[in-house]
C-alpha cells in the first residue's frame, strides 16, 4: 500500500513539559518557553540547532486559550532561525504537529523539529467561562461548513457530540455508565502517583455515578479539566537522534487517514475516524496490539478513550465496556496500562502533547513513582468525532 | 431563546428556508439518484454536478441523542435535547436536530419522529417532534 515509510526516518530525542497549574500565575509564552528550552536540552541541542518548529492547532492570531502561542510567536520569541515551520487546525488531530514535524525531518527540510503545544484554558475561563468551548465563535451569522450544521441546534460544547456517540455506543453494544466509569477512576488512581496532576485524591464509582450530568450520558467526571501548562518534544532525523543523550524513540508508526466525511454526523456514530486512523498505522508497521506496553489514550471526555482502546485492537470492536469493567485490564499492572500521568481527566488538559510525553518519560524509565514495568511499546492516539491521529512509538 | 443562525447561500437556503413552504428540502443527485447532506454543488459520491435541493418526508427516526443539561450561556434554556435524526427517505441520510414538544426523559434511539419548523428572522429551523 505504501512504498515508503517516512516516519521511521525519525525519533524523539528530547522532551519537556512546564507547570501545569489550574490556573498558573504564568504566562502563556513563559510556559511555552520551559517546555521548549527543556526539551532542546534534553535533545542534548542547543536553541541553534532547531531548523524547525510545528504546532497543532497554532494560533490563529487570536491569542484564543485554547492555543495562545504558534510557530510564529516562538521563532519569533526564541530568536530561531527556521527551514520550515507550520500550525493550523486542519490536521489529523491534536497529534498533528507531530506528524507534519516528522514529514518535514523526513523531507530533508529539517534535522530537528521542535514540536509545542500551548494551552491557558484555566486562566482564562476565571473571566470567560466559555473560552473552551469548540464551537464556532465567530461574530453575527455562522458561515462555518463545519459550525453551521449544528450551532443553530444549540450544540454549545463538543460534548453534546461525543454524547450521542456514547449513547449509541450504550444502545448498541449495551455498554453501561458503570463501566464507562473506570476511565475516569482509572485516570484518578494515576493521577495519584504524578506530583503534576491536577486531581489526586481518589474518585470512587459513587463520586462517578453522583457526579452531575452534563449532556446524558456523560457526566462531569467524563470531562477534562482545564489548565495551564505548554508540552515540547524534540523530533530529530535517525541519525542525528542516535548520537544524543536518550535512546531515540522512534515513529515507528503514524496513523493520520480521514477517508469519511468533515462532519459529527456523517460518520461512523461509534468509531468515528478511529478505525480508518488505526488500520493505517497497523498497516506501516510488524507490530502488534499485544507488543504494546503502555498505551496514552485521549481522554477529553472519556468516551473517546475507550473507543480507542477498541480501534486500536486493544479490545474487541464493541467489547470496550465489558473490557474495562471493574478497571484492571486498564489498570498500571493491568494488560494495557492507560494514561499513566492521569491524563487529561485528572492530571489536566494538555491537549495532546501530554500523551507523547508521557509515553516517552514511560520509555524512557523517568516516571519514578509511577514508573511502570519496563517496555519498548507505546501508542499515542489522540482525537475525536472526524478528527484523530495515533503515533507508535518504539524506543530503540 | 437566543440562536446562533445560519449565514445564507445558494447552497444551504433551500435547506434553511423550505419551512417557508412547510417542506424539509435536502440536497438530491440526478447522477446516481440519490440525497446527499450537508448541500453542496456537487455529489460527494459521484461527483456529478446535477444536484439541487429535493422536498423529502420530514420523517425519521433517532440515531442517537443526548438530553444537554449545562447552560452554556445566558440565552439557552434547559434541558434540550440535540439529536442525530437519520430520513426515511433514504438508509443513511442524516441530519443533527433538537426533539422538541415532548418531556426530554422520553426521547429514545429508534424513537419515529417528524419535522416541524420554527422561524427566526429568514430562517426556518427543521426541528423534530414525536410522530403521533
Ligand atoms: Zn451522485
Amino acid at each position: 500500500m505504501f512504498d515508503r515509510l517516512f516516519e521511521k526516518d525519525v525519533a524523539i530525542s528530547g522532551i519537556g513539559q512546564s507547570e501545569v497549574g489550574r490556573p498558573s500565575g504564568l504566562s502563556a509564552m513563559q510556559l511555552t518557553l520551559d517546555a521548549a528550552l527543556e526539551a532542546i536540552a534534553d535533545a542534548g541541542l542547543s536553541r541553534d540547532d532547531i531548523d524547525g518548529v510545528a504546532c497543532w492547532p497554532g494560533d490563529n492570531n487570536n491569542g484564543d486559550a485554547f492555543s495562545p502561542v504558534g510557530p510564529n510567536a516562538l521563532i519569533s520569541t526564541l530568536g530561531l532561525k527556521v527551514n520550515w515551520f507550520g500550525g493550523g487546525y486542519e490536521g489529523p488531530g491534536p497529534l498533528a504537529g507531530v506528524i507534519n514535524g516528522a514529514m518535514a525531518i523526513a523531507s530533508g527540510l529539517c534535522k530537528h523539529v521542535l514540536v509545542f503545544r500551548t494551552i491557558t484554558e484555566a486562566s482564562r475561563r476565571l473571566t470567560d467561562k466559555t473560552a473552551s468551548a469548540l464551537t464556532n465563535k465567530t461574530i453575527g451569522r455562522d458561515s462555518s461548513f463545519f459550525w453551521q450544521w449544528y450551532t443553530p441546534f444549540n450544540v454549545l460544547s463538543g460534548i453534546n457530540l461525543m454524547a450521542m456517540y456514547a449513547q449509541r455506543h450504550f444502545h448498541e453494544y449495551g455498554t453501561r455508565p458503570e463501566q464507562l466509569a473506570q476511565i475516569a477512576m482509572t485516570c484518578r488512581a494515576n493521577a495519584a502517583l504524578n506530583p503534576k496532576a491536577v486531581y489526586r485524591t481518589p474518585m470512587s464509582l459513587d463520586d462517578y455515578m453522583g457526579s452531575r450530568m452534563i449532556s446524558t450520558p456523560l457526566r462531569m467526571l467524563d470531562c477534562d479539566v482545564h489548565c495551564d501548562a505548554s508540552t515540547a518534544i524534540v523530533l530529530s532525523r535517525i541519525d542525528a537522534a542516535r548520537g544524543g543523550p536518550n535512546p531515540p524513540i522512534r515513529l515507528e508508526a503514524i496513523g493520520a487517514a480521514l477517508h469519511q466525511p468533515w462532519s459529527w454526523d456523517q460518520i461512523d456514530l461509534t468509531a468515528m475516524v478511529t478505525g480508518e486512523v488505526a488500520r493505517m498505522m497497523w498497516s506501516r508497521t510488524d507490530l502488534k496490539p499485544s507488543d504494546l506496553g503502555s498505551a496514552q489514550l485521549y481522554d477529553g471526555f472519556s468516551i473517546l478513550t475507550m473507543i480507542w482502546l477498541e480501534a486500536l485492537g486493544l479490545c474487541p470492536l464493541g467489547e470496550g465496556g465489558r473490557f474495562i469493567e471493574g478497571g484492571h485490564n486498564i489498570a498500571r499492572d493491568g494488560v494495557i496500562p492507560i494514561n499513566t500521568n492521569g491524563g487529561q481527566l485528572s492530571g489536566g488538559r494538555t491537549h495532546g502533547l501530554g500523551y507523547v510525553h508521557e509515553a516517552c518519560t514511560q520509555l524512557w524509565g523517568r516516571a519514578g513513582e509511577r514508573q511502570l514495568k519496563a517496555h519498548r511499546a507505546s501508542v499515542v492516539a489522540a482525537g475525536g468525532g472526524p478528527l484523530g491521529g495515533s503515533v507508535l512509538l518504539v524506543r530503540e | 431563546m437566543a440562536r446562533k443562525l445560519p449565514a445564507l447561500n445558494p447552497d444551504n437556503s433551500a435547506f434553511w428556508q423550505g419551512g417557508a413552504e412547510g417542506t424539509l428540502n435536502m440536497h438530491h443527485c440526478q447522477g446516481c439518484q440519490r440525497y446527499f447532506h450537508p448541500p453542496a454543488p456537487i455529489c460527494p459520491r459521484c461527483l456529478s454536478q446535477d444536484v439541487g435541493p429535493r422536498p423529502v418526508s420530514g420523517r425519521g427516526k433517532v440515531l442517537s441523542y443526548t438530553i444537554n443539561h449545562q447552560r452554556w450561556n445566558a440565552d439557552v434554556e434547559v434541558p434540550y435535547v440535540v439529536a442525530i435524526i437519520e430520513l426515511a427517505d433514504q438508509p443513511g441520510l442524516r441530519l443533527v436536530s433538537n426533539i422538541v414538544g415532548m418531556p426530554v426523559d422520553e426521547v429514545r434511539i429508534d424513537m419515529p419522529v417528524r419535522v416541524t419548523f420554527s422561524q427566526v428572522e429568514d430562517v426556518w429551523l427543521p426541528f423534530f417532534e414525536r410522530e403521533a
